[in-house]
């Protein structure tokens, strides 16, 4: 066998903490990577991911280091090397696609003069060919329009297109070793599955090898052959796509298979209990990172740290292979269809018509209006329904749950709930009442709880607003809205920033839930979750529907989160609804060429 | 008041807030005990030749008038902590209330504040505040007014951009949503999350304003003799600096030492509370 391409040993990445204990961020990682191949990274935010890829280029985010350990690339360690070498390593041997593309450009030049940039420093090109190279590497990520491409600035490119210039950017070396961090993440649905067949293309053509790093095991699988799973810094199962796609061992593995929503599943996704540890609260764990959510934990498992052990082509780090082989500790609930939802409507939009600004002065002068963002949208949601918004960005589904919700005015419709409450004004407009019964849930729970108030005086603060209620009774009434999202009571006195992601999203619910609301309104509030407590979400919402009967408006860009959830369905597409309809029916059979597009670009 | 705790803590982690809280903890418990403490009257003379260097009896040595300086230095600063003390805390109030205001509203109001704000820093203060001194005096209470009120003016645009930085944040719109009145939000989500920007910002404003003090104290402008005050000691006896430096240098060590202090503190506090001295709005 030739010497391979990458090789990292024994790599633990962190720093030294309070008395001098080392904090690992990675910790103890093995992997080698042959010319040519591709490897994907899948883990949960925090999970060490991202540090071990940067490190694989010899940076380290401020404040951390390499513990112990080596790393390998073409013979040489990046860490050792000269700056000079280091410099032609980064540009010439491997190149990195981050995640922001678009932020990564200057938006002040030109594209021309960034890729000119890029070919002086990583090319031995004589200044007269760097104008075809610039085409032919465009042409070579299926930029449309090559020669007109290079003019522009990169806010007149879209986000694909901005994906698709810095991918060119990192050819531009003819680089052995491709490093991407979710260099998909955030691109519309339809635009990612473009972005990964030319990835997965220009590895097949060049012979390039490749690390991707994402969430998201079902983009991975897509590009990669090779797939790694980490979990709280330690890669605890490697080995080819179809082997741990099909039958994943490690307990962690087939947790996150396990909660992962698909379309035209039988049961609900089923969630890891509890949330992975940060760094620093994992302390001197001498056993296994998993041990506090994994139901085969055992003793051994909280005493010792598993070593990894082959199975066929793949290795995997855990005590309890058979058991973990047996499965059986995985049991999805099945999906219940909707208990009858009556015909009892509960809003009714009809007609809304949205715009974003007033005309300006000189509009109005010309006689012009600026452009509607939504434009006739008409719907209604049953008592105790749960309806998904879909669409991409720019599809106006956010800025019609936030008309509704009275933050954003609107130009023309009329929205109504119970037939009597006026909702089309702003939430000044609006009687204490009407305000009482719609309640928002925001996407990212860290920028929602206002990080200087307990838990305890958020939920408070709602209950005064509209219930008379005694001190004591108030209490108890924050103990029961905490208990039910299965938080325990004694967060009360804890700030948001002392919880995690899902817990922080829990209190956001029990806030809009504090109100008795007869509608929440959702805006994606699961997309900044990671996918094991994405699905406890999802459950707990159900649950709330069973037991209160509330009614959902649940935006989101993910279909098969919505035919998880969703009874029915609207599918935006610029403001307009292309088709809407009961979600079995919408996602079996759907009529609409958008719909089928947005479909098939679902992983 | 646990919160004032932590934050102390916070500012005292490092070595350089450790000597800025003990030098202005220092200053303010000699401004309190200052009047018991002086060995003679500060206006006393004493019938020996002028300018006499440090002896026993006198430790600082006299000043032209054959005054003790050790006395002026210990009484000095008094009316300018006073001052500046009070000075700060109104502009700070003022400000940020019409900051937060400026920023919450945003249109109309936002603009009339902004312009206004523009108009009284387009005013060379220091003249200004001669011609309040020239036609109300310089009573400690009009030098509070004026300088809270000119020291404000900045304080507005700071936390302004402040409150910008936190109104598009999804509590704010949580809060709308839920109905909430505009002044309970202003209240109840922003000003607990700007409160460390004033704060380092009311930090960096004493320091500047007690400088302003002294400078018109040097000017003649900011406390009337015999009271003693540093800005006035230095003006005095600057002139026989190559003759009797010591009733130069002890005010000056001492004006010093507290700015230092101050400034150090403030430092280590933005650091201790994560904020970013640099995005801050200059003036
Ligand atoms: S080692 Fe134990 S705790 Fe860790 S994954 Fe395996 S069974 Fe679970």
């Amino acid at each position: 066998m030739t010497a391979p391409l990458l090789s990292i040993e024994n790599l633990s990445i962190g720093f030294t903490g309070l008395n001098d204990q080392p904090v690992f961020i990675v910790r103890d990682v093995n992997l080698t990577l042959a010319a040519g191949e591709t490897l994907g990274l899948v883990g949960e935010s925090g999970c060490g991911k991202s540090s071990l890829l940067l490190a694989m280029m010899g940076y380290y985010k401020q404040g951390l280091g390499r513990l112990r350990g080596g790393i390998a690339y073409d013979g040489q360690d990046p860490g050792l090397v000269s700056p000079q070498q280091l410099q032609a390593l980064r540009g010439g041997g491997m190149a990195l696609i981050p995640q922001n593309a678009g932020q990564a450009l200057t938006p002040t030049l030109r594209i021309k003069a960034q890729m000119v940039e890029v070919l002086r420093l990583h090319s031995d090109l004589a200044p007269g060919a760097w104008q075809a190279r610039c085409l032919a590497l465009f042409e070579r990520v299926k930029l449309p329009d090559p020669e007109q491409m290079l003019n522009r600035y990169p806010h007149e490119l879209s986000g694909g297109q901005q994906q698709r210039v810095a991918i060119a950017m990192a050819l531009a070396g003819e680089p052995d070793l491709l490093l991407l961090d979710e260099p998909t993440t955030g691109l519309d649905v339809t635009t990612q599955v473009g972005v990964l067949a030319l990835l997965q293309e220009i590895c097949q053509d060049l012979n390039t090898a490749m690390v991707y790093v994402s969430h998201d095991i079902q983009v991975i699988s897509q590009v990669c052959n090779q797939i790694a799973i980490m979990y709280a810094g330690e890669i605890v199962e490697m080995g080819p796509r179809a082997d741990l796609l099909t039958q994943p061992v490690h307990p962690y593995t087939q947790g996150l298979l396990a909660s992962i929503p698909r379309l035209n599943q039988q049961t609900l996704p089923h969630p890891i209990a509890g949330e992975m540890l940060q760094p620093v609260h994992r302390g001197s764990n001498v056993g296994c990172g998993y041990a506090g959510r994994c139901p085969l934990a055992t003793d051994q498992c909280r005493a010792t740290a598993p070593l990894a052990q082959p199975i066929a082509d793949r290795w995997v780090k855990c005590h309890e292979v058979t058991a973990a082989m047996a499965g059986e500790f995985i049991r999805p609930a099945q999906k219940l269809l909707a208990a009858n939802l009556g015909d009892r409507e509960l809003l009714s939009v009809a007609d809304l018509s949205i715009r974003y600004q007033a005309p300006t002065w000189l509009q109005s002068l010309r006689g012009q209006q600026p452009p509607a963002i939504v434009r006739a949208v008409s719907f209604g949601i049953q008592k105790g329904e749960i309806v998904g918004l879909v669409g991409e960005s720019g599809s106006g589904k956010s800025t019609i749950l936030k008309t509704i919700a009275g933050l954003q005015g609107s130009l023309s419709g009329r929205i109504t709930l119970s037939g009597t409450d006026d909702l089309t004004g702003p939430v000044e407009s609006r009687p204490r009442g009407s305000l009482r019964k719609v309640q928002l849930v925001f996407q990212n729970p860290d920028a929602s709880l206002n990080p200087r108030k307990t838990i305890g005086e958020i939920l408070r603060r709602p209950l005064e607003l509209y219930f008379d209620l005694a001190t004591g009774v108030m209490d108890q009434a924050v103990d029961a809205l905490l208990q039910r999202v299965n938080l325990p009571e004694s967060y009360k006195g804890r700030f948001p920033g002392q919880l995690s992601g899902g817990e922080k999203q829990r209190v956001a619910i029990a806030r809009a839930l504090a109100a008795k609301p007869e509608l929440i309104l959702c805006d994606e509030i699961t997309s900044a979750l990671d996918v094991s407590v994405q699905a406890a979400i999802l459950k707990l919402l159900l649950d709330l529907r069973a037991d209160s009967g509330v009614s959902l408006l649940f935006v989101s860009h993910d279909l098969a989160v919505v035919e998880t959830l969703c009874d029915s369905v609207l599918v935006l597409e610029g403001g307009e609804v292309r088709e809407a309809g009961l979600c079995a029916e919408v996602f079996k059979n759907p009529q609409h060429a958008y719909t089928q597009a947005l479909l098939a670009s679902v992983l | 008041m646990s919160s004032a705790v932590t934050i102390l803590k916070g500012v005292t982690a490092t070595r350089s807030g450790k000597i800025g809280v003990v030098l202005v903890g220092f200053h303010l418990l000699l401004a309190l005990v200052a009047p018991w403490l002086v060995p003679y009257e500060f206006d006393a003379q004493t019938a020996v030749i002028d300018h006499a260097g440090p002896s026993l009896a006198h430790w600082a040595g006299l000043d032209t008038l054959g005054r003790d300086v050790l006395t002026r230095t210990l009484l000095g600063g008094r009316e300018a902590l006073l001052v500046t003390i009070f000075g700060t805390g109104l502009a700070v109030v003022w400000g940020s209330f019409f900051g937060v205001l400026a920023g919450y509203l945003g249109g109309r109001i936002d603009e009339l504040i902004m312009r206004s704000v523009d108009i009284f820093l387009a005013i060379p203060w220091m003249i200004f505040l001669l011609l309040v001194i020239a036609s109300f005096g310089n009573a400690p209470m009009v030098m509070i007014l004026t300088l809270g009120f000119f020291y404000g003016i900045g304080v507005v645009r700071m936390a302004r951009a402040a409150t910008l930085e936190v109104v598009v944040k999804d509590y704010v719109l949580a809060a709308k949503a839920r109905g909430e009145r505009p002044l309970s939000i202003m209240m109840t989500e922003i000003l607990p999350n700007v409160r460390d920007v004033l704060m380092v910002e009311s930090a960096m404003r004493w320091s500047w304003m007690l400088l302003a003090f002294s400078a018109l104290s040097f000017l003649g402008f900011g406390v009337t003799p015999p009271t003693p005050d540093w800005g006035l000691m230095i003006a005095n006896s600057r002139i026989y600096l190559a003759l009797a430096p010591w009733p130069v240098l002890m005010p000056m060590i001492a004006l010093s030492s507290l700015i230092i202090g101050i400034n150090l503190t403030a430092d280590a506090l933005a650091k201790s509370l994560g904020v970013d001295k640099t995005t801050r709005a200059l003036v």
